[in-house]
């Protein structure tokens, strides 16, 4: 891997807009039970705007930084041989139903272990005013030949 | 005559009555192929090695995994359950160390452990320590989740 993408930052997602149904539809698949994330009295009652989404949901707007990433011409990164390592997600506030959630990507550690390369990827998640939601945090394990 | 309760504020644990090494919660999950490509849906992980057993197999897999990611979103679950309200997590890390195969007619039985691990006073914020296990072996490590308390 490239030991020069330290430090490089890429250019902003397009925004994502957190749809209800989406919110609904990733609880399920996480196996939430929660009426907070399903049900928007049930969210209100508890004092929030929308749906609060799961506290892993914002890996679907993630993904579109690692792909980023791992499309980057001079990264040297073989997705086939790429595993995921360590996952952090820290918040600010919780994600909502109705959020515009914007990520930008930076690689903040590139290191190598032997014959694997580790790559550490910080995506930094804001919503439509700019206020900062939750950091999610990757890093990815590129296995070297064994 | 009430058909339904309306909901209210949910019940949140109290915060002062915490100890560390207290066990707040503890879920099984019934993990299988279904459950893999709902997530895959919901997530957009399309990644073969979680539908295919040939190229899971190819790769060195034993067969078709979990995404890391879905074992990660059923893991905090139980803590979820016991706060009471997702917006209380605040801080959520994991570290995956093994991975867990789904038999196509079997599935894989997850079974989650949450313990208080540390509490901070002042911040309110108590860390809860997850072990989860997968035929009788964790596959995360440093699993913790931070719940803020009012």
């Amino acid at each position: 891997m490239n030991p020069e993408l330290q430090g490089r930052e890429f250019p902003p997602t397009r925004p994502y807009l957190v749809g209800r149904e989406k919110v609904r539809e990733f609880a399920r698949a996480v196996f939430a039970t929660d009426p907070i994330s399903y049900d928007l009295d049930a969210a209100r009652a508890a004092g929030h705007r929308d749906l609060v989404a799961p506290p892993t949901f914002t890996v679907v707007v993630q993904e579109s930084t690692l792909a980023q990433l791992l499309a980057e011409p001079d990264a040297g990164i073989d997705f086939s041989r790429v595993v995921h390592g360590d996952q952090r997600f820290s918040f600010t506030r919780p994600v909502f139903a109705g959020d515009e959630l914007t990520a930008t990507l930076r690689v903040t550690s590139v290191k190598s272990l032997g014959a694997h390369s580790m790559v550490t990827a910080e995506s930094t998640i804001v919503d439509a005013d700019g206020a900062h939601v939750v950091t999610a945090i990757s890093t990815l394990v590129v296995r070297g030949d064994e | 005559m009430a058909y339904f309760e309306a909901p209210g504020a949910p019940e949140t644990p109290d915060f002062d009555a915490l100890s560390v090494g207290d066990v707040v919660a503890e879920r099984t999950f019934e993990v299988t192929r279904d459950s893999l490509v709902r997530y895959a849906g919901a997530s957009g992980d399309f990644n073969p090695i979680h539908y295919r057993d040939d190229i899971a197999t190819s790769v060195g897999l034993p067969g078709v995994i979990a995404h890391g990611m879905l074992t990660m979103g059923l893991a905090v679950q139980p803590v979820v359950e016991w706060a009471g309200d997702p917006a209380l997590i605040v801080d959520y890390q994991v570290r995956f160390t093994r991975p867990v195969v789904v038999d196509p007619s079997e599935g894989a039985s997850v079974t989650v452990s949450a313990k208080v691990g540390q509490l901070d006073a002042e911040a309110r914020i108590a860390r809860v320590d997850l072990t989860t296990t997968f035929g009788g072996e964790t596959v995360l490590g440093k699993a913790q989740v931070r719940v803020r308390f009012a």
